[in-house]
């Protein structure tokens, strides 16, 4: 088989596809967001609980996509869960690069071997939308999704 | 020019094939194999050559010069209005305008034709398998005039019930909006009859022809239709040119959409008047290389048989059909009797996307997503589908190559 094809559809991904982890609507969540990308209609929603001190304290996803997406979301929520919101802007802008097939200076071994299993999409230019649809999400859910509380505002 | 080219019974794809430059290269290595017609056709060589030739011996600026070479593209400019007259069957050249696309065409009946008059509570009577060009305009009217639009369902395999379509045309309907050939389903629509029923109510129709122009033979006049779209790039042509033929007497009634040059008569400070249609519809400079380009793809497709090429291309679906039967984890959407070479479906477990890019990498290419028609993915309770959209110069070999490459994006993400 093609050694691209390979790399892109290597069997964690397929796993992570097949048996999202993290996956279902969350109740009680702090903040929540939905992602759409209109060139598949494929659609995320990313919920979360983050605690006093910005911490993603829990994390959870749904949606309908195709097996990047879903891996991808699978993926981030297992990575982000216990990190601080500052930890996840970093872990979002390695993985960005990663996925453009560039260097990501500011990650940690760790995470770096972790996120390299999706660096195989960047050479299918046309699928690294699919790949940051959750990431760009989760980052909209941090920044624009705080919910509405009993005795908070709104 | 390079004189259209009379293929000899039977159809032979290999001829019509070599015609296609871009279909002898490889991607990724492997042969070319395009089943994206449906989003836009390859060009064959006598279009490539017209345009190129014109651009380097006549181009010039049309209607306005007095110089030769502006005669001579506005002479080009002009033979190619009358192809796409010939190819339509309308009963005057003048009654064809040339718009940049199918999209521009019924945005221009849509501001033209329609809102001037349309009323709050006024309806427009459109299918759910419409392509968003032909949903978009129309909720513009929506939104901005109080238009209402009016869904006509089609039925489990994809074809349209004339008897719900007429249900749908009231006395308050303005306008019947349909297209000539589903770009997702492959569904023809039975458009004389639909035109009777309208007209028997007093009701226009403009149909869509985007796909439908390329795989059927449309006769306006026999149709007796009103508004008939266009578009070049799927008719092997470029890119940028389409056309709407719209009966003399609506042409003659539309106030302008576009204001600038070309569509005038006289302008005053404090008075303008306009020029008679088309010149009216067709303000600025015009795409005139296109319009050759164009020209040259008509001439070469009415040389060909076009009976023979509707039976190749039937030919290809039916075998595309029957070869994806064994997938019992596939499912086609639209099995319309008598639909045109366009194949959807979607697939247990695997995502258009990753089919897609699966069959690209061996040279395979597809469309996958919502095809701009999300309102027939809601029909269909799908997001996305694959779509396999055929063309004359596809042979059976490019079925096999689908075929084997499904298989192989089973095997990929089932293992």
């Amino acid at each position: 088989m093609d050694n691209a094809l390979r790399e892109l559809y290597q069997e964690v991904i397929l796993d992570h596809s097949r048996h999202p982890r993290h996956y279902g609507a969350m109740a009680g969540a702090s903040h929540k967001a939905e992602g759409y990308n209109p060139l598949c209609g494929d659609r995320v929603t990313v919920y979360l609980n983050l605690d006093a001190d910005g911490r993603v304290a829990d994390i959870a996803f749904e949606g309908k996509g195709c097996a990047i997406s879903q891996a991808s979301a699978s993926m981030m929520a297992a990575l982000l869960k216990g990190r601080t919101k500052e930890d996840a802007e970093k872990l979002m802008e390695g993985f960005l690069h990663l996925v453009r097939g560039e260097d990501a200076p500011g990650l940690s071994d760790d995470d770096r071997e972790t996120l390299e299993v999706m660096g195989g999409i960047s050479e299918f230019p046309m699928r690294v939308k699919c790949a940051t649809l959750a990431w760009h999400t989760f980052r909209n859910a941090v920044e624009e999704g705080r919910m509405a509380t009993e005795e908070g505002a709104a | 020019m390079t004189a259209p080219v009379k293929i000899a019974m039977p159809f032979d794809a290999e001829a019509v094939r070599a015609r296609f430059p871009i279909l002898s290269r490889t991607v990724y290595g492997k042969k070319l194999v395009y089943l994206d017609s449906g989003a836009s056709a390859q060009k064959p060589d006598v279009v490539l050559d017209a345009m190129r030739d014109f651009a380097q011996s006549e181009y010039a600026n049309v209607h306005r010069g007095v110089h030769f070479l502006s005669a001579a593209a506005t002479d080009r400019y002009e033979a190619a209005r009358r192809t796409v007259q010939k190819f339509l069957n309308a009963a005057r050249e003048d009654e064809i305008v040339f718009t940049k696309g199918g999209t521009e065409a019924i945005n221009l009946v849509a501001y033209s034709h329609l809102m001037p008059t349309i009323q709050p509570g006024d309806e427009i009577v459109l299918s759910v398998m419409e392509h968003h060009s032909n949903i978009v305009p129309w909720h513009f009217l929506r939104e901005r005039c109080g238009a209402v639009l009016h869904w006509v369902d089609v039925a489990d395999d994809g074809s349209l019930d004339v008897e719900s379509l007429d249900g749908a045309i009231g006395p308050k309907t303005k306008l019947v909006a349909i297209t000539h050939m589903s770009n997702v389903l492959g569904t023809v629509t039975p458009l004389k009859e639909i035109i009777a029923r309208a007209h028997a109510k007093g009701v226009p129709v403009l149909a869509d022809g985007c796909q439908g122009a390329v795989h059927e033979i449309v006769d306006v006049q026999a149709l007796d239709i009103d508004f008939y779209v266009l578009t070049g790039h799927k008719l092997y042509g470029p890119t940028g040119i389409g056309a709407l033929y719209a009966r003399r007497a609506h042409l003659k009634a539309m106030r302008p959409f576009n204001g600038g040059g070309e569509m005038i008569r006289e302008v005053m400070k404090d008075r303008i008047t306009y020029a008679d249609p088309p010149a009216r519809f067709e303000a600025g400079t015009p795409p005139i290389i296109e319009a050759a380009g164009l020209g040259a793809a008509l001439d070469w497709l009415m040389g060909l048989d076009r009976a023979a090429v509707a039976a190749h291309e039937h030919d290809l679906l039916s075998f595309a059909r029957e070869q994806v039967s064994q997938f019992n984890w596939l499912r086609v959407i639209g099995d319309a009797p008598g639909k045109g070479a366009i194949l959807s479906f979607e697939a247990d477990g695997m995502h258009a996307h990753d089919l897609a890019t699966i069959l690209d990498r061996e040279g395979v290419a597809v469309r996958a997503g919502h095809h701009c028609a999300q309102v027939l993915m809601e029909r269909f309770n799908v997001t996305s589908t694959t779509r396999a959209s055929f063309a004359l110069y596809n042979t059976r070999a490019d079925v096999d190559a689908l075929v084997a490459g499904l298989a192989k994006a089973r095997e990929v993400l089932h293992g």
